[in-house]
């Protein structure tokens, strides 16, 4: 019964951060290749460029 | 376990951002300073004389500001890719699938097709001055191929029977049999020669950098791995 009990809380304890570093790292790209607004778009110009985002 | 894939994606996304960043200094921003030179107007091309193909650039750190954050913004960029490929990459250890630096590689192969070649292999990197369709639409439709990909490789890699790869080839035909958003005309001043040149070489840093970021990522998550297990 507790290693039942350990064994769940293991499988839970590994989906969060998994699904928290997805949504993180989702928020960076997002943040560096694709919000237009003007002063990211400026700085991440070149990038975009090269990386193949849509950029203007 | 969160602490082990942040340490790990940011190593490796610093690390292979920062090579990404002097790669498409060296093979890509010239091309692109290039491209500007017809963005601009200062150089015209279909005018009745040829134009050379050398004319004089700004050399590489002309603009230490405009590089710089060229630096900064590829470190940044990569790390979010090492976020999501090292989340998946402990989601594949859970479910038995190990996790190396020489299968890094093949986990860096995958990125690079899923937010690098499949979105430009019918969204062309573009070099400066390209005629193309409104910008939120085209990312609309790079966000959905990157999802519909990265579902396929993900299918490829772990599905394990017919009907998984069938699946897997139908996310990955689909996003191009819709076609991507075009230019209702074209009106890029660029020569021919710069926009194939600069797609070839976005191509060519994005795939070595992307290796390198999955076998970095495998190794590092790898050693922390390690690192933890000795403190517990």
């Amino acid at each position: 019964m507790t290693t039942k009990t350990l064994k769940a809380s293991a499988t839970g304890s590994a989906i969060l951060p998994a699904l928290f570093a997805v949504i993180l790292g989702l928020g960076i790209i997002t943040l560096a290749g694709h919000v237009q607004a003007s002063a990211l778009h400026d700085a991440a110009h070149d990038v975009r460029h090269a990386t193949g985002f849509p950029c203007h | 376990m969160f602490s082990r894939i942040l340490t790990s994606a940011l190593f490796a996304g610093a690390a292979a951002g920062l090579i990404a960043a002097l790669l498409q200094f060296v093979f890509v921003q010239p091309v692109l300073l290039h491209a500007e030179l017809y963005e601009s107007g200062e150089l015209v091309h279909f005018g009745a004389e040829a134009v050379s193909a050398r004319p004089e650039l700004p050399g590489l750190f002309a603009d230490p500001m405009r590089d710089g954050l060229s630096v900064v913004f590829t470190m940044f960029t990569y790390t979010g890719y090492a976020l999501v490929m090292v989340a998946l990459m402990s989601t594949a250890d859970k479910m038995g699938h190990a996790v190396t630096a020489r299968a890094g590689l093949l986990w860096g192969l995958a990125g690079f097709i899923t937010f690098h070649f499949a979105p430009g292999l019918s969204l062309a990197p573009e070099v400066p001055g390209v005629a193309a369709a409104d910008v939120e639409v085209r990312q609309i439709w790079w966000t959905a191929t990157v999802a519909a990909t990265g579902v396929a490789m993900w299918l490829i890699a772990f599905g394990g029977n017919a009907m998984a790869y069938g699946a897997a080839a139908l996310l990955l035909l689909a996003p191009h049999l819709i076609g991507a958003p075009e230019p209702e005309s074209f009106s890029g001043p660029v020569p021919t020669e710069l926009g194939a040149l600069f797609a070839a070489r976005a191509f060519g840093v994005g795939m070595a950098a992307w290796v390198l970021l999955g076998g970095l990522a495998g190794y590092f998550w790898q050693t922390e791995g390690k690192r933890a297990e000795a403190h517990a």
